[in-house]
């Protein structure tokens, strides 16, 4: 148990866990829709975005949760209830399983689990079990072919973020996100500490071959077929209305605020600052203020990088999916291979 | 009883039903797109028979909003047909009711003074400006990007609002009269149409760079639905869909009219290619090739009146007359006959899109499902001018 908890009741930190696990989900998630999906694409459309709802339509998101609950919940006919409504609580779900594992601080984690990153990317799979079963259940053509494309991509995807994580497990030599993040802000560069170690210069091409398998995972533009508005009206989720709606919303925006978390966690050094600032050589001696500082560089770190997601989803086209899969299978896999074998042979060498 | 072509369709969707079951035993899935559905930008249906995500057969289903204007205007007046003639193809309205208005002056013998001629170019080619510019930002939509539709809206909107300050209408102008046109310019609006003219050039150099430049766009629209320059001319596509087909081909030019295009130094561009791309390309050069022409005429406006000698209640001799013209979305014609009344007797109108998508049929077959978007977007339909 970490020292910051030790006076607190299992209660109580269970209720601080669960309240914290809330907060690290859902207020990236409404930061992220606010100010990525209200306001920059609005700018980059010369428009405005919402304005009337509070100062600079700061409270729109409430009115728009407000609006989707009030919502009537329609299932279809002929849809498969019982699972239809459980999709999008499974999508959400394993967004909540990711967040786990994410480091805020030095003690300001859910858990420390030796084999963290493994058990990332091993939930962040439910989430096609969701949309997969989300596009059968429906009991609609363009719900079933989303359904049937999204699970082609999110599994073709997959194995490019797993390669292109190798490269940062190899060279961190630990599976843990704890030590990952240590490992980059107590490392040097040739024998300068002054910025660390960030994987982003010794994995930069792991680092691209990750953000666009996680533009893929995420289906956004130009990786968006499964929802591909223009031909499968809104792919797995046209069916779904009300809040099981919104959650599938805030499914999607909340993945891409822990996608990104994890992102920084492997190549911008997470929640840390380079330890040399401060003269801490470990974990250990990092002062206790980091629990809280911590947070908010990781958050900025996370706005970066959902920045640059967005940035792309606003401008590209879409693909095809035969183009898509070839991408991934021809382009990204052989890339990340060859990655890590170069990789691996430094890490011998040095 | 089935007619013709229903008939023959039915038999061609009942054999790619058995090569589908013989050569992979599984059942095909039809998926209706349409009526209502966000590619089809109106209510057009495409009835499409799918082997996985490839189109084995694909039929439009139109006519879900036919709205009987030829049958309308034969009760009407001739100046009032306008108002219906404007709601066929309803972006680019004031194209409409030229070659209406231009087969009745014929009939009845009077020519619209050259300032009217002038002035009636110049709103054509603004409507085509319109028409278009909406087509290069939707195009993004229909590929998945969001951004270019609303640098399109953006910029549109400065040429719908030189049409209304001319017109008095936004969308529906009714400002051609039989002999001339409602009224004059209004001060000023020659000036302000040359900024609105180099803000379109920019924006299609910026629609340029965003989209027609993007590897992800060519990927998407290069060789896919290739129409060759034989099966153009077989299915009697015109316009822009015509020129990327590689058809030297243009009613502005190759036809002599009351109209001032031949006063104005511009070229027709076409293609080899066919595909989607071309169509797309074609029509970003035409609209700078509008910008230029509506330059050129705005400088050489020559004073006079706006309306012939024409008598207060019109009636148009007896006769028959076929007048088409190069609107935005390709050839459109009226034949009107009269009968020597204050309306038309009969009016046939050709209009392009009905014809454009004729093609579908052959076009689509074997292609993916994505690409049924990008088909149908490249070709460019509006439904007004399919159903009328």
């Amino acid at each position: 148990m970490s020292p910051l908890l030790a006076e607190i009741p299992y209660w109580g930190e269970s209720l601080f866990r669960v309240l914290g696990g809330l907060v690290a989900v859902l207020l990236p998630a409404g930061t992220i829709v606010y100010v990525f999906l209200f306001k920059m694409m609005s700018f980059m459309q010369s428009r405005l975005g919402p304005m009337e709802a509070g100062p600079y339509g700061s409270m729109q998101l409430f009115a728009e949760v407000g609006k989707w609950l009030q919502k009537e919940d329609i299932v279809p006919e002929r849809a498969d209830a019982r699972i239809f409504k459980m999709a999008p609580i499974i999508v959400l779900l394993s967004t909540f399983l990711l967040v786990v594992v994410v480091p805020f601080g030095p003690d300001a984690l859910f858990t420390d689990l030796e084999t963290g990153i493994f058990y990332a990317l091993a939930v962040s799979s439910i989430s096609v079990l969701g949309i997969l079963i989300a596009g059968w259940s429906s009991a609609n053509k363009y719900s079933l072919l989303g359904g049937l494309r999204a699970a082609g991509q999110l599994i073709a995807y997959e194995l490019p973020m797993v390669l292109a994580v190798i490269g940062v497990v190899i060279q961190a030599g630990t599976m843990n996100l704890q030590k990952i993040v240590v490992a980059q802000n107590s490392g040097s560069m040739f024998g300068i500490d002054a910025v660390g170690h960030p994987y982003l210069i010794s994995q930069f091409v792991g680092f691209v071959i990750f953000m666009i398998a996680i533009q893929a995972e995420l289906t956004q533009a130009p990786f968006d077929m499964p929802i591909a508005e223009s031909e499968l009206v809104s792919g797995y989720m046209t069916e779904y209305s009300g809040f099981r709606f919104l959650i599938f919303f805030i499914g999607e925006f909340a993945t891409a605020g822990v996608f990104a978390m994890i992102a920084s966690v492997l190549f911008l050094g997470g929640w840390g600052v380079p330890f040399s600032w401060f003269g801490w050589t470990s974990i250990d001696e990092v002062d206790n203020w980091m629990n809280f500082a911590g947070p908010l560089i990781m958050f900025t770190k996370m706005m970066l990088i959902v920045f640059i997601i967005m940035w792309i989803r606003f401008s590209y086209p879409r693909l095809r999916e035969d183009q898509l899969q070839r991408f991934a299978w021809k382009g990204l896999i052989p890339v990340a291979l060859a990655n890590i074998m170069v990789t691996s042979i430094l890490k011998v060498v040095f | 009883m089935l007619g013709d072509r229903q008939q023959l369709s039915y038999i061609a969707a009942q054999a790619a039903d058995a090569r589908l079951n013989l050569e992979l035993e599984t059942e095909g899935m039809t998926l209706n797109i349409g009526p209502q559905h966000p590619a089809t930008h109106g209510t057009l249906r495409i009835i499409a028979r799918l082997d996985g995500e490839q189109v084995v057969w694909a039929e439009p289903a139109c006519g879900y909003m036919h709205r009987g204007y030829e049958k309308l205007a034969e009760v009407r007046t001739f100046p009032q047909v306008t108002t219906l003639v404007n709601r066929i193809d309803w972006l680019g309205s004031f194209a409409n009711e030229v070659p209406f208005i231009l087969a009745a002056e014929k009939l009845m013998g009077v020519e619209a003074p050259t300032r009217a001629q002038y002035i009636r170019t110049i709103l054509f080619e603004l409507s085509r400006i319109a028409n278009v510019s909406l087509f290069l930002g939707d195009l993004g939509v229909q590929l998945g990007a969001i951004t270019p539709v609303f640098l399109a809206f953006r910029d549109r909107e400065y040429v719908l609002n030189l049409i209304e300050s001319a017109t008095g209408g936004r969308f529906h102008p009714n400002f051609d009269r039989i002999g001339g046109l409602k009224d004059d310019l209004p001060a000023g609006w020659i000036d302000e149409t040359r900024a609105v003219m180099k803000k379109l050039r920019g924006f299609c150099d910026q629609i340029e760079d965003l989209l027609f430049g993007n590897e992800i766009f060519q990927s998407r629209t290069r060789g896919i639905g290739v129409i060759p320059r034989d099966v153009a001319l077989q299915y009697g596509l015109s316009g822009a869909n015509l020129r990327a087909s590689g058809v030297d081909w243009d009613l502005r030019r190759d036809q002599s009219l009351p109209m001032m295009w031949n006063k104005a130094d511009w070229k027709v561009w076409t293609h080899p290619d066919g595909d989607s791309f071309a169509r797309c390309w074609i029509r970003l050069q035409e609209t700078r090739e509008s910008t230029k022409i509506v330059d050129q005429l705005l400088g050489s406006i020559p004073a006079g009146p706006v309306m012939a000698k024409v008598p207060k209640i019109i009636k148009v001799p007896e006769g028959e007359a076929w007048v088409s013209t190069e609107n935005p979305l390709g050839e459109m014609g009226y034949y009107v006959v009269s009968r020597g009344d204050l309306g038309p007797f009969r009016v046939k109108i050709r209009s392009a899109s009905f014809n454009n998508i004729s093609i579908t049929p052959w076009l689509l077959r074997g292609v993916y499902v994505p690409d049924i978007v990008t088909i149908l977007a490249s070709l460019y339909f509006i439904l007004g001018d399919i159903d009328r």
